[in-house]
């Protein structure tokens, strides 16, 4: 039994629709189902979509995406300080100055390919950061990140009428408040239409175009195509992704620092995208909850914790097991995180999708052939 | 004039650190065809040897003298390191002159970490995509630099240099300025020297020897010299056992200038990265050149005259040069044709 293209699409998106919003009961379990996270697997979730259709289409591998996100930021919160603490303009300018930001950048750093241009996006990324840290401070607000203040002036907020009073106001639609679960309904919306804005850019001849740039630019550059557009085309769309994830962070919580552009953040959603699979339309959503679920968990563990986890050795191997472990919790966390990376790289190079693949695959030959193709949720790799 | 010369030779201990790392990422490039992320963590674990060797021979014997008391009533504590007590005057000099002894401590220690890591991690690389080996470097320089965070933590440590050597050296005088007008910490010389002289040592042990020679037969065409029937994996883990210990050495004579910390390594691989290819992808007079060329630019820039008219421009200057240079030269300044270019 095969689906029609566009069938599966439609279904994989629903399911992928009634997950998503029925996430703070299906989380609940597993000790996610509180707001701020389940914001964070969504707003990651967005940048890694974003950052899936570059890498993932084209091959390009950029090392500055967390530019884009910390410019989405600092936009999104001079919306709130200058016209409104409305998110919905917020993350429009965010979007789009994530998007002109990364037109300027990809203009330049595409006339080159491979390490070089990792190496260029990297360096325009770590420019930014250092910018935003120094002389950029009237903008950015240096070291303290930028906050928003009681006396700002909202235009738009004003000519509404709308009064905050004295008190730190925080984002609303429409008078309901951005924090908690409506924050994280706002984001998971944001989200779901950002997935079938991928699943559509995926599955139309732009996406295809963008895939034979990868298999083969040499190859499309001789048949007399100029592939350069395409490639621009795709690195704006991920910026913009990218801005607009920026700017739901700001929305949930009003605040920018230039750490979110640092290059170890635009490492971390390289590692989201690889771990759920590259190129697949599920896996960046899936690698992002992923490593946002692990770092939440990890680094709340403590040495309480761990020697209550082993609790059942004798207590010599407990002490034992407590050392070796309490280097990969807490504040260890990003050992945990660079052990991940070795190890999905070395082992597992597609990602969790190709892992669920081969494992669907092997248990319906197990089954004596009855499944025959395993129902894939994500379109295979080009190349 | 003599404000000039002081900047070049502030850019100088910098630019010989640069060129150090840059030198092994091209050697190891040029022969393995490996994108190296984590060489900038060998350059820290350099430095962790100095700061290891150093904790070692400070090593302490607490005695409690009960005849003299301490302004708070208790017995006054007499430390004296071991090797003090052991060796005396030499063993104040070791622990004085710990960090240029440390690189006796450094050698085999990087040469095995660098073997280990080849081994054990990078040969599996060589023929996958150049993407998989940043990412993969990438995960082992994090895992690295947790390690040596939990082992010594995240604050620095600082590594003073030999008393002969933490004064000035007022360098003007020597070639004809006023007195006190170029005045030059004395180590930051001597890096510069150092580094020098590393570099001096690898191109000559790449020129003068047969080992040499093969490795520069390999970073012309690789194919040939395998069908040549020379044992290159061999020949591969030692070079890059010998990028290491160069990246290594630069990390341990580092200390004094910046005392290290974990992430000393991930700032300067960023750099390094950008020099190699401002130098040219593959070309190692390239990768030194771009080495000093930069970092004498970013104490340029430092300055505050230039400051004034470019406010920020010490921050981003490399970059900008990186950028400037991959447009307008996009093989670098000294990058041969064909090279990382598919």
């Amino acid at each position: 039994m095969s689906l029609a293209p566009e069938r599966r699409d439609l279904i994989v998106l629903v399911i992928f629709a009634a997950v998503v919003l029925a996430a703070p009961v299906l989380f609940k379990p597993i000790g996610a189902g509180y707001p701020d996270l389940l914001q964070k697997f969504a707003i990651y979730g967005i940048f890694a979509i974003g950052f899936n259709i570059l890498f993932g289409l084209t091959g390009y591998l950029s090392f500055g995406h967390a530019a884009f996100l910390g410019v989405g930021s600092y936009t999104a919160v001079w919306t709130f300080k200058l016209l409104s603490m409305n998110p919905v303009p917020a993350i429009i300018l965010a979007t789009l100055v994530g998007g002109a930001f990364a037109a300027v950048i990809g203009f330049i750093s595409l006339r080159r390919t491979g390490i070089y241009f990792s190496i260029l996006t990297l360096a325009f990324a770590q420019m930014s950061y250092n910018l935003a840290y120094s002389v950029l401070t009237p903008i950015t607000n240096g070291e303290t990140g930028l906050q928003l203040n009681q006396a700002d002036p909202r235009v738009l907020d004003i000519a509404f009428g709308r009064d905050y009073g004295a008190v730190l106001p925080s984002s609303d639609l429409f008078g309901l408040d951005m924090t908690g679960y409506p924050g994280f309904y706002f984001c998971a919306v944001v989200l779901i239409l950002c997935f079938f804005l991928a699943n559509r850019i995926f599955r139309s001849p732009f996406g295809m175009m963008l895939r034979a740039v990868k298999s083969n630019q040499n190859r499309m550059n001789y048949t007399g195509l100029n592939t350069r557009p395409y490639a621009l085309a795709a690195f704006v769309i991920s910026g913009m992704y990218a801005g607009l994830a920026g700017g739901l962070l700001a929305v949930t919580d009003p605040l920018a620092g230039a750490e979110r552009m640092q290059w170890t953040a635009s490492g971390e959603v390289v590692l989201m995208t690889i771990l759920g699979g590259a190129g697949t339309l599920l896996g960046p959503v899936l690698g992002a909850g992923l490593i946002k679920y692990f770092e939440n968990i990890f680094s709340a563990f403590n040495e309480g914790i761990l020697m209550a986890g082993f609790d059942f050795l004798p207590e010599t191997l407990q002490h034992a097991a407590v050392a070796v472990s309490s280097l990969f919790v807490g504040e260890g966390w990003h050992l945990t995180l660079g052990a991940l990376f070795m190890l999905i790289v070395i082992f597992l190079p597609g990602g969790l999708m190709e892992g669920i693949n081969r494992l669907v695959a092997w248990i319906g030959r197990r089954g004596g052939g009855g499944g025959g193709e395993a129902p894939a949720t994500a379109p295979q790799t080009a190349g | 004039m003599d404000a000039i010369l002081l900047q070049v030779l502030n850019g100088l201990d910098k630019g010989g650190a640069y060129a150090l790392i840059a030198l092994g990422l091209t050697i190891i490039f040029g022969t393995l065809g490996v994108v190296n992320f984590a060489h900038g963590a060998l350059f820290m674990l350099g430095a962790f040897c100095a700061v290891s060797f150093k904790s070692l021979i400070s090593l302490e014997k607490v005695t409690l003298d009960p005849t003299q008391k301490t302004a708070w009533g208790t017995p006054l504590e007499i430390r004296e390191a071991y090797v003090e007590s052991w060796f005396g005057d030499a063993g104040t000099l070791l622990i004085n002159y710990s960090v240029p002894v440390s690189l006796l401590l450094a050698i085999p220690t990087m040469l095995l970490i660098g073997i280990a890591m080849e081994r054990g991690l990078i040969r599996f690389f060589y023929k996958r995509p150049h993407a998989e080996q940043i990412l993969v470097t990438f995960g082992l320089a994090i895992v690295l630099q947790e390690i040596v965070k939990s082992v010594f933590g995240a604050n620095p440590i600082p590594q003073p240099a030999p008393d002969v050597a933490k004064g000035m050296i007022d360098f003007g005088v020597a070639i004809g300025f006023d007195a006190g007008n170029v005045v030059y910490p004395a180590w930051r010389l001597i890096y510069f020297l150092f580094s020098i002289s590393i570099v001096g040592a690898v191109f000559a042990f790449l020129r003068f020897t047969s080992f040499g020679m093969v490795v520069r037969a390999g970073m012309a065409d690789r194919e040939t010299v395998g069908l040549l029937g020379i044992d290159i994996d061999r020949r591969f883990t030692i070079v890059f056992g010998i990028a290491a210990i160069v990246a290594g050495l630069a990390g341990v004579m580092y200390t004094p200038i910046l005392s290290p910390d974990y992430h000393m390594g991930m700032d300067f691989l960023v750099l390094s990265f950008v020099v190699v290819v401002v130098g040219g992808m593959g070309s190692l007079p390239g990768a030194v050149a771009a080495g000093f060329l930069l970092g004498i630019l970013q104490s340029f820039a430092s300055m505050n005259e230039v400051k004034a008219i470019l406010p920020g421009i010490d921050q981003i200057v490399i970059y900008l040069i990186a950028v400037i240079i991959l447009l307008v030269r996009p093989r670098g300044l000294m990058g041969r044709k064909g090279v990382m270019e598919h």
